[in-house]
């Protein structure tokens, strides 16, 4: 006979262990242990181990979750020639009496969960308010010249977000004009009006295809790392440091950032721009048999100032969000490498969705202003 | 005296990143039941020398042969079959962020043992309750503070009843209180289950409460320069900075 048995006897809960348990596992056993004790007819546990040859990890654990479960109903414990490790390390497990912590977690109504999430939605609203506002002082210390930013770090950043991304911006780019240029022959091509490609592509690309390509690029490779680094440095006290120090985050972390990708943005528009022209231009002279001199006219004919122009803003813009969204999402990230994980997904899609949304005001506004 | 058998055989072992030699040729031997002291200044390579004991690193030279198997040649698992009997307990508690403390505790289980996921969350709350965390199996570690963090690392090192324990600095960041009981817990554990302990400390106090044998490594020589137990090398100092670093820099008059 090995194994764990039990029997009630009036208001006593005798449990007998014999032999070699040393693969003692069950669960419901246990769970049938646990009911018992929890059922308020029990006042004593008796646990004897006379027998008790061998055991495992299992069984040294529900001999203390069981005397633990009974000490918190006061119910008497009692234990007979338990081996003696096994019984010592049953009382170093219940010697260490920690102040038991609550962690409840209240059930909400439909209503308070709606009322809830509306509250959060407009924390939210005022959070970023106030970080678009301490932005905006941060930006205008710098202009009077008494922000506290290192110099080492704007170029650092100016650095990465220049000519590191010039590679990535460009051969999506060229992809791009390459793609818009084979699509839009297929249909241009029912009229005989193939030559129209060259304008087609110069213009989708300037007035807002660069810019748009640039800014989800960027977003992804910039934004995110932004929110990788910052929020890692919140997770390591960095941040708090800053603050005790005296030195506003936001003049130390997000203006070297965002100043670089102002700065940076418009080139890397022009940039992917002109990528997808040549994209465009290679599907045009190599596969329809445009002669190069008439692609470049219809293109440059094609290519208006205030296209151009209200590509560039746009690029300007996106720089500007996707600096925030990533710095933002930085500094409020989590503590922990999860929180992380998180605000680099959050920084990407925002800023992707900020993209958006701006971009359909911008339209809008240009249309009512005729450019 | 219990009877005198090797456990953890260092020989020869260089410790290096790239051309940065910490530690050179050194020889020790750690006695099963042990609680062995790394001592040293720090930025003395204590921690890279458990790193490389946990085969976290390679040494550059040398080899460590771990209950009399060559643990530095041997293939993944074989390293893998001897870890499993070791448990670690690191620098900053290394807790999985996006788990639970019972989670955490629980891992090592889950990934070494065919117990049902009821007793598994039974051992990994026993363990916790051994670290003084009973009832914290459903918080998460940014939840808790930086001593706690020490404290649950511990219960996850402890989850698979180990051989060998290593701990970098267990008692760092903890109050005195704190720090002695935790002193007591390693000395219990050690006692109960005749579990070597391999322990990374600064802490004086500590060191004599707790140790059965140190080594103080020496990062201007790079070797070992002391290497006893740590009454008898507060005694009989080897030479001054060990009397220094066991007197807090009391200096040693001959
Ligand atoms: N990943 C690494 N690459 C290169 N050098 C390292 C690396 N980690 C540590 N070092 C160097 O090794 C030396 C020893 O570091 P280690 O962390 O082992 O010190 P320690 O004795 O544990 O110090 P402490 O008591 O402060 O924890 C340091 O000088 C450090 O510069
Ligand atoms: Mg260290």
């Amino acid at each position: 006979m090995s194994g764990l048995t039990y029997h009630i006897a009036d208001n006593a809960l005798e449990i007998k262990l014999e032999g070699d348990c040393g693969n003692f596992d069950n669960p419901s056993l246990a769970a049938e242990l646990y009911a018992l004790l929890s059922g308020g007819k029990i006042l004593y546990l008796k646990i004897d181990g006379t027998s008790l040859t061998g055991w495992n990890a299992a069984l040294s654990a529900l001999s203390y979750g069981l005397s633990a479960a009974a000490e918190r109903r006061n119910i008497k414990i009692e234990t007979v020639r338990l081996p003696e490790d096994f019984e010592r390390m049953r009382q170093l497990a219940l010697a260490v009496h920690p102040h038991r912590p609550d962690k409840t977690v209240k059930a909400l109504s439909f209503l308070e969960r709606t009322g809830a999430g509306g509250l959060d939605v407009f924390k939210a609203v005022v959070k970023g308010g106030d970080f678009l506002a301490e932005c905006l002082a941060a930006l205008g210390r710098w202009i009077v010249g008494r922000a506290v930013m290192r110099r080492i770090d704007f170029w650092f950043a100016l650095e990465n977000a220049s000519y590191r991304a010039v590679p990535i911006v460009a051969l999506v780019s060229f992809m791009v004009g390459l793609i818009l240029a084979f699509v839009g022959s297929i249909q241009l091509r029912n009229f005989g009006a193939q030559i129209y490609v060259a304008s087609l592509v110069s213009i989708g690309m300037t007035r807002i295809m660069g810019a748009i390509m640039a800014g989800i690029i960027m977003s992804g490779r910039t934004g995110a790392s932004y929110a990788a680094t910052i929020g890692s440095m919140q997770a390591n006290e960095e941040v708090d440091a800053l603050k005790t120090m005296g030195i506003p985050p936001l003049d130390f972390l997000v203006l070297p950032r965002l100043l670089s990708l102002m700065i940076t943005m418009p080139f890397l528009t022009i940039l992917s721009d002109f990528s997808g022209i040549f994209g465009g231009m290679a599907v045009g002279v190599f596969m329809l048999g445009i002669p190069f001199e008439e692609y470049w006219r219809y293109s440059v004919d094609a290519l208006g100032l205030s296209n151009f122009l209200v590509g560039l803003f746009h690029g300007w813009v996106y720089g500007i969000i996707i600096a925030l969204c990533g710095c933002y999402y930085g500094i409020f990230s989590g503590r922990n490498a999860d929180g992380v994980g998180k605000a680099t997904t959050m920084a990407v899609v925002s800023s992707i969705v900020w993209m958006i949304v701006v971009t359909g005001g911008l339209t809008w506004f240009f249309s009512v202003v005729e450019i | 005296m219990k009877k005198q058998e090797a456990i953890i055989e260092a020989q020869n072992l260089t410790v290096a990143y790239g051309d940065n030699v910490l530690l050179k040729n050194v020889n020790f031997t750690v006695n099963r039941g042990d609680v062995f002291v790394i001592m040293g200044a720090s930025g003395g390579g204590k921690s890279s020398l458990l790193r490389v004991l946990t085969g976290l690193m390679p040494p550059a030279e040398g080899r460590i042969l771990i209950g009399g198997k060559d643990f530095t040649a041997a293939d993944e698992n074989t390293k893998k079959e001897i870890m499993r009997h070791c448990g670690i307990l690191y620098q900053g508690g290394a807790l999985f962020s996006s788990m639970t403390l019972a989670e955490n505790a629980a891992l090592p289980l889950q990934q070494y043992t065919h117990y049902s996921p009821q007793a598994i969350r039974e051992i990994a709350d026993f363990k916790l309750a051994l670290t003084g965390l009973a009832g914290f199996g459903d918080f998460y570690p940014s939840e808790i503070s930086g001593g706690m963090k020490k404290r649950a690392g511990l219960a996850r090192a402890l989850a698979l009843d180990p051989e060998i324990l290593y701990f970098d600095e267990p008692s760092a960041g903890l109050d005195p209180i704190s720090s002695r009981l935790l002193d007591d817990l390693i000395k219990d554990i050690n006692d109960i289950t005749g579990a070597t302990i391999v322990v990374v400390s600064h802490e004086l106090a500590s060191i004599f409460a707790i140790g059965t044998n140190a080594i103080f490594l020496d990062a201007e020589t790079k070797s070992i320069t002391g290497y006893g137990s740590p009454q008898e090398l507060l005694k009989n100092p080897p030479n001054d900075k060990i009397y220094e670093f066991l007197t807090r820099g009391a200096k040693h008059v001959r």
